[in-house]
């Protein structure tokens, strides 16, 4: 073999603490290397173009690129290769960076390190063997999980791409966080407005499968073809039948069930359609309200339905469907405020949270549009704001930013003078966060032109008085003690990761962040892919967005998928395991340990025989370290190719 | 059964609060908690030590935990909240091994400083829980309608002092309940009175401490409970400067806990040593049926 090394300066990332040239003169004795370099930026136009020329005027079959990790550029150099005509697994990378010349100060040591890392990609590439990738056929269909603007609009974008969308709601209805909104900021525009037309989209696609009230059971397979199980949870109405009268809501005798959609602003019935613009608007009986599923008589909403549409002994129902693709937008949910002693617990009925507050502000709410104190249905005249409740505060375990809190106050403020032109608003604030388009120019016209106090400092507690709450803090500007006089107080409670989000991400082999965030592929440059192949993300899954960044990356999700299926079949990994079908004994032990399934035992002339499906193995390895023959090998990783790494390392 | 703990009275047990003092000695005692006192204990330094140097306040405590780790008890116990923080305080900086050393050095004696501390408060509630001390109750306290009143540093900072909640603690409410008294929802529970700013900023306790009395009074409280001699000092001998200062006209008792499980207890007077209390707790004691005192002379 001529092999080929080329020691990569990073400008001065490796040769400030890295002897480079050193280390391309050690690699001259290595065997069989032919030739070997330092070069300034191996992954740049020239640097390419020298490795290119250095294959043709040497005649080099292999190449050893010792620079950075190989997650960052093993993509490139393997590319570079085959421009020149090799095969791209006869390429090895030493990586001199993160493991060396980073973490370092020692010149003469970093550079022994480096020499013998690349001593070790020598040995490995002289027992390397060209591979050649097979190809899969594609599913074209993608399942959206999570029915929210952000999931809406990845459907919407791939249904009108010419794809099979499944989108896949945990709640009776789409809409999400969104549709309980009552205005959004910058633009003080109808929340249900500019949302309700595109729930309508949703319904009314010929493209889009709606799955509501249900739930990602089980995730099997890999990206082009993935086996998907969704729980149809028992809403105890058939919905072929129901027309969404609601008559049946009228009527039902059981009227305090949480109410979910208003956040607990009142109560329902225990037959309920969340809101007149759910879709779909089909009726769902919780069943822990009902007086029929509890106790067993009742029935009101069976005697009357007009379509008997009314099923007491439905349950849930498992469906399967094969996609190719998986976008998780499974969105957020909000701090629970009750872990705050100083605000009162939970206990003073007039501390409400900000997504209460929006139920209060919504025309459609438990209101209608009036804000009234919880605890007596008053008007309140002075309404205190109280931001970063759950963000900001490493005491709660939530040191992060929510993002949009700022900004949602300042149009809660807006809104207050708005429905009671009486009215004081007092913000007690960190900092103001908002950098956005027309975002700080939205902060100043709450304050300047629609009065808002705005204080900053922490609360320090909320006392009741007589029908009245004191609000004691700290004003920092000022450097004095503030109390405030308040009807009611909003908690701008933060956002957190969607209950059940750690589970999801276990079931689509994603991985999670310690709050419970998905992890995105690379937090610049891979913002909606994750490490796992085919599945992507949009919106607060991700972490804390607003309404423009989930949008944004809901089309941006969409994108990829259509990227992705813009190609019949798929290009397989060809690192994947491989029988050595004379040394297996048939024990099976490899079938037991697999993670992915990807192995099924078959018969040879009466013997059996383990036998790996290709596109299914993810070259994990976990089988070639539990075959007790040594008969199963994973391909670029073999038995051979590691120990001649160690050889080279440990020579006595 | 019988526990054997260490006893820590404080300074001020020996004058300001020696109703606090004889009180807890006396119910302890009819509750199966049995008091040794530390021999030779110092005082533990109060704020102006630890305001000054946490060295010198941390020699001081630790004096005092060394003597009692030489006894043969379950941990220290002390009624005083301030006291307590300066034992605790004193027992987690000790952990530090450079710190640690530097005290020994300083006492000339070995500390350990892992004994359990805690407030005579929280060892009634933990070891025989409300509900036990119920059973007891010869004479409820039906009819008395009290607000607790924690004071600021019972229960905070929470890490250190590490029993019930620091923003609305509810161990004095439920022993107070379980009483038969009528415990009120106060809302200043763990507001500071002032503590011994009274000395060099009257008008900050007097403004402090005066609104602690304006809501009980609101809430149509009979009495205040209190667990600190800080707290009941400012709010029961201060009670006149505080009415001068606020032109208001309070005559609000201010009991020690301890005090009036005494009396529910059915202990003797010279138990309670309830003549000591400036604000004379005649009527209040008269809506439990108690026998009404002679006002104590001021």
């Amino acid at each position: 073999m001529n092999i080929g090394v080329f020691v990569c300066h990073c400008g001065s990332n490796i040769a400030g603490t890295v002897d480079t040239e050193k280390v391309a003169e050690a690699a001259r004795s290595f065997p069989d290397v032919a030739f070997a370099t330092d070069t300034m930026y191996a992954c740049s136009e020239p640097g390419q173009a020298g490795i290119i020329d250095a294959i043709k005027d040497y005649g080099l079959d292999g190449i050893v690129v010792a620079s950075c990790t190989p997650r960052m550029h093993e993509a490139t150099f393997r590319k570079t290769l085959e421009r020149a005509g090799l095969n791209k697994y006869l390429f090895e990378m030493a990586n001199i960076r993160e493991h060396v010349s980073w973490i370092g100060k020692d010149k003469e040591l970093n550079t022994n390190k480096a020499a013998e890392l690349v001593q070790m990609a020598v040995a490995k590439l002289r027992n390397n063997t060209e591979l050649h990738a097979g190809e899969f056929e594609i599913n074209k269909r993608v399942m959206v999980i999570g029915g929210g603007v952000a999931g809406i609009q990845a459907a919407l974008d791939c249904a009108d791409g010419g794809l099979q969308v499944i989108l896949v709601e945990r709640e009776s209805t789409i809409g999400g966080k969104m549709a309980k909104l009552d205005k959004t900021f910058p633009t003080v525009d109808c929340s249900s407005c500019i949302l309700g037309p595109r729930m309508v989209d949703v319904a009314q696609h010929p493209n889009i499968t709606l799955y509501a009230m249900s739930e990602v059971e089980s995730v099997n397979g890999f990206v082009g073809n993935f086996d998907v199980s969704i729980r149809k949870k028992a809403t105890y109405v058939d919905w072929e039948a129901c027309t969404g009268c609601g008559q049946c809501m009228e009527k039902c005798p059981s009227k305090k069930a949480e109410d979910r959609f208003n956040e607990g602003v009142g109560t329902t019935t225990a037959i309920n359609i969340p809101f007149p613009q759910a879709i779909p608007k089909k009726a769902v009986i919780n069943a822990n309200a009902c007086i029929m599923l509890s106790k067993g008589k009742c029935g009101a909403c069976a005697k009357l339905c007009p379509t008997q549409a009314i099923r007491f002994e439905q349950q849930d129902e498992i469906v399967q469907e094969q996609v190719g693709a998986i976008i998780a937008a499974t969105g957020y949910d909000l701090f629970d405020h009750t872990l705050y002693g100083e605000y009162g617990g939970g206990r003073y009925p007039d501390v409400i949270t900000s997504i209460q507050y929006e139920r209060l502000l919504s025309a459609s709410g438990p209101t209608g549009g009036h804000i009234k104190r919880p605890s007596d249905g008053r008007e309140p005249k002075n309404i205190v704001f109280i931001q970063c409740v759950g963000s900001r505060d490493p005491s709660v375990n939530r040191p992060y930013c929510s993002g949009f809190c700022c900004m949602y106050t300042a149009k809660q403020a807006i809104l207050t003078k708005d429905h009671i032109p009486d009215s004081q608003s007092h913000v007690f604030y960190m900092d103001i966060r908002s950098p956005g388009k027309l975002y700080d120019e939205f902060t100043r016209r709450a304050m300047e032109e629609y009065g808002a106090r705005y204080i900053r400092g922490r609360v320090s507690t909320i006392q009741p008085r007589d029908g009245y709450y004191v609000v004691k803090g700290a004003d920092t500007i000022m450097g004095s003690q503030v109390e405030v006089k308040a009807d009611l107080v909003v908690l701008a409670v933060g956002a957190e990761a969607s209950k059940g989000a750690g589970a999801l991400a276990e079931k689509l082999r994603i991985s999670y962040d310690g709050y419970g965030f998905f992890m995105e592929g690379h937090p610049k440059l891979k913002p909606v892919e994750t490490n796992t192949a085919g599945v992507y993300l949009a919106g607060s899954c991700q972490g804390p967005k607003d309404i423009p960044a989930s949008v944004a990356q809901g089309s941006a999700a969409a994108s990829k998928v259509q990227a992705l299926f813009s190609k019949d079949k798929l290009a397989s990994d060809p690192q994947v395991s491989s029988v050595a079908i004379q040394r297996c004994v048939g024990c099976a032990k490899c079938e037991s340990t697999c993670p992915f399934g990807a192995i099924e035992m078959t018969e040879f002339r009466g013997m059996p025989k383990a036998s790996v499906v290709e596109t299914v193995c993810q070259g994990c390895g976990v089988c070639a370290v539990t075959c007790p023959q040594g008969a199963i090998q994973l391909q670029h990783f073999t038995d051979n190719q590691i120990l001649a790494e160690v050889n080279a390392l440990c020579p006595y | 059964m019988t526990r054997q703990y260490a006893y820590y009275p404080g300074c001020s047990a020996m004058g300001s609060s020696i109703e606090y003092d004889i009180s807890t000695r006396a119910l302890c005692k009819s509750l199966g908690v049995e008091l040794v006192d530390i021999p030779d204990w110092n005082c533990c330094g109060s704020t102006p030590a630890h305001a000054s140097d946490h060295l010198l306040s941390a020699s001081l405590v630790a004096r005092n935990l060394a003597i009692a780790e030489s006894m043969d008890v379950e941990g220290i116990i002390t009624p005083c909240p301030s006291c307590l923080k300066n034992l605790k305080t004193t027992s987690l900086r000790m952990q530090r091994k450079g710190f640690h050393e530097k005290v020994e050095h300083i006492v000339e004696r070995p500390v350990r400083a892992d004994l359990p501390i805690r407030s005579v408060l929280q060892t009634v509630i933990e070891h025989c829980s409300p509900e036990a001390i119920a059973e007891h109750v010869s004479k409820p306290l039906k009819g008395l309608k009290v607000v607790p009143y924690y004071g600021c540093i019972m229960n905070r900072p929470p890490d250190v002092m590490t029993f019930d909640d620091p923003e609305n603690p509810t161990s004095l409410d439920r022993l107070m309940q379980a009483l038969g008294a009528e415990v009120l929802p106060f809302p200043h529970k763990v507001d500071c009175c002032g503590a011994s700013l009274g000395l060099v900023r009257r008008e900050l306790v007097t403004r402090l401490s005066g609104r602690i009395l304006d809501t009980a009074a609101s809430l149509g409280a009979d009495a205040i409970v209190t667990a600190c001699p800080m707290c009941q000092m400012n709010l029961d001998l201060r009670q006149n400067q505080i009415n001068r200062a606020n032109g208001t006209q309070h005559r609000m008792p201010i009991f020690y806990y301890t005090q009036l499980a005494g009396l529910a207890l059915g202990q003797h007077e010279s138990c309670l040593r309830m003549d000591k209390l400036c604000v004379s707790p005649a009527r209040a004691l008269q809506q439990v049926g108690a026998p009404a005192q002679e006002e104590p002379a001021r």
